[in-house]
């Protein structure tokens, strides 16, 4: 390909530019909250641990941590669950109809979650259970179970489906073939899913803020505090769940990449 | 065959399965199972979206029709929210913002995104490009909700911006509160995912055309604009609808950068909803908003995958 030295640097420059935009506010974030001041201007006062005290020393932040661990758990596991039966649906059947249930599958996230959130609002609070922290469960496994599936049904892709074949060919039952042909060949991606997922949950805020009632989870807390008195305390929580959150990531992408070539990508 | 599956073979009078079916292989009957495998994995999902996702938005497309009386929704068929919401300017001035501030992020962010996933895409190593796309990620996985506050601090009339403009002797402006905070904030919701879908689509491109069209003699800019853009047109179409898709719904920006002044309708609808019980006018703004989405998602569709001519 024909280069030229001038444009490339430029177009380089250019890439520079946007990820240091891209990482203004959260690298902003992570200084601020070891920052004494309630409103960080330059100079930048001194270091302080003072954000971080606060949030301990809040009942508030404990429960909304415990309320988001509890509601990513069980979300990370049903959404895993119905994202791996519907990928290996995708990967085994060809039925009438498979596009649309295919789109049924993958739509949540294209749905703006103003929208999700209010009708999810309207839904639960109609069969009783909108402010229960069951509420949050049921919408995040809606709108989780797409990712699961995408990152399961992408490690399908790599496997030869007449490998299953194959074990039916020897008398395998099909369960058999599952429990030891199927399963094992996905495990990384289950947990991937798993943990994609649960960053996908923890991060999760204007649905959860419409079903959640008074269960605050993590975000929930945030956007509250957001709207009243808006205190560096935030930056303090985000620091903690983004560490949380590519703690989980990273994970997942280890699990990933484990017997698995690096070109596939 | 269908008849065929639905044929019942006579009862075979043995407990033990297997023996049972390969007796009735034997008796060359094809008999109708319940496949129970298949089911048990394509039925969870379904039943799942069904209850839990499609019908929540048929319902929420229903109580548009409801009425509040007495501070209680009541089940009816009624025009009066639509007729209601739809004669209102401030819905249709809310609409005309919301649709021009989403189509404008739209353009920008796939404007500015273009030239930063080809440079990703054509001018580095292999072993950078899987570092950037990494980097791409990361910004999912953090809150928008703290990245937006982290604006806030950084644009504030007195904050590290204005700061660092006096530094240098330059007046202060305001940036948060304005359009430009509600932009900034749009960017740093779309931006990577822009960048990150593009970038699939460029990967995928077959390069020799790229040579092919250089041999030829094409310009540079020119090959861009017949022969790298064309051919990544689904990823760069698919990238844009996601990007209308995620402004149009935002009420974040809008509120916390941009100071919510003219109101968008997703702040409509948080505002309707969570100051009281009009649900069925909130969800007057919520059917508009999702036919308007739909329209915006069929045309794009229809625009990446018709023939080129």
């Amino acid at each position: 390909m024909n280069e030229h030295r001038l444009i490339n640097f430029l177009l380089r420059c250019f890439v520079v530019l946007v990820f240091m935009f891209i990482f203004t506010p959260i690298a902003g974030s992570f200084v601020f909250s070891f920052n004494i001041d309630r409103f960080p201007s330059l100079p930048l006062g001194g270091f302080s641990l003072h954000w971080y005290e606060a949030i301990a020393a809040d009942p508030a932040v404990w429960q909304a941590f415990k309320n988001s661990l509890t509601v990513g758990v069980v979300v990370s596991l049903v959404s895993t669950l119905l994202g791996f039966t519907a990928a290996y649906t995708d990967f085994r059947y060809q039925f009438f109809g498979k596009s649309m249930y295919m789109a049924l599958a993958m739509l949540p996230p294209t749905i703006p979650v103003v929208i999700m959130g209010l009708a999810m609002l309207a839904f639960l609070s109609r069969v009783g259970l909108s402010g229960e922290i069951y509420a949050v469960m049921i919408s995040h496994i809606v709108m989780c179970a797409p990712f699961a599936m995408a990152v399961i049904r992408m490690r399908l892709a790599q496997m030869d489906p007449n490998i299953e074949a194959a074990a039916w060919n020897l008398g395998a039952s099909q369960w058999k073939a599952m429990r030891y042909v199927i399963l094992p060949f996905t495990a990384p991606s289950l947990f991937a899913a798993l943990f994609v997922t649960m960053a996908v949950s923890f991060d999760e805020f204007a649905v959860a803020w419409f079903v959640s009632g008074l269960n605050e989870t993590v975000p929930v807390r945030v956007l509250n505090t957001l709207q009243g008195q808006v205190s560096p305390t935030i930056n303090a929580i985000g620091t903690i769940v983004f560490v949380t959150t590519m703690t989980l990531v990273i994970l997942a992408q280890l699990l990933l990449m484990r017997r698995r070539k690096p070109a596939s990508a | 065959m269908l008849s065929d599956k639905l044929k019942i073979s006579p009862p075979v009078l043995t407990d033990n399965a297997v023996a049972e079916r390969s007796m009735r292989q034997r008796a060359g009957k094809k008999v109708f199972r319940m496949p129970w495998y298949g089911l048990s994995f394509s039925m969870p999902i379904l039943i799942w979206q069904l209850i839990f996702f499609l019908f929540p938005l048929a319902f929420l497309v229903a109580i548009s029709f409801w009425v509040v009386r007495n501070f209680r929704m009541v089940p009816t068929f009624e025009w009066l929210n639509w007729s209601y919401m739809l004669s209102r300017g401030f819905f249709w001035d809310a609409y005309v913002h919301t649709l021009a501030m989403a189509a404008g992020a739209t353009a920008l962010v796939s404007l500015v995104a273009f030239p930063c996933a080809y440079a990703i895409a054509f001018k580095f190593r292999e072993s950078t490009k899987q570092l950037l796309v990494l980097l791409l990620i990361t910004p999912f996985f953090t809150s928008y909700l703290v990245r937006t506050y982290s604006w806030q601090v950084f644009l504030s009339d007195n904050g590290i911006f204005n700061a660092a403009l006096g530094l240098i002797g330059l007046e202060p402006f305001a940036m948060l509160n304005t359009t430009f905070g509600t932009y900034v904030g749009y960017f740093t919701l779309c931006l990577p995912l822009v960048v990150l879908l593009q970038l699939f689509s460029l990967m995928y491109i077959d390069r020799s055309l790229i040579e092919a069209a250089h041999n030829l003699g094409c310009a540079r800019l020119r090959t861009v604009w017949l022969v790298v853009i064309p051919s990544a047109r689904i990823g760069i179409v698919v990238a844009a609808l996601f990007c209308f898709i995620l402004t149009f719904g935002d009420f974040v920006s809008p509120l916390y950068l941009g100071g919510g002044q003219p109101p968008t309708l997703s702040t409509l609808i948080t505002d309707t909803t969570k100051s009281g019980q009009q649900w069925p006018r909130a969800a007057v703004i919520a059917t508009m908003m999702i036919v308007t989405l739909l329209i915006a998602a069929f045309g794009a569709v229809r625009f990446a995958y018709r023939r080129r001519a």
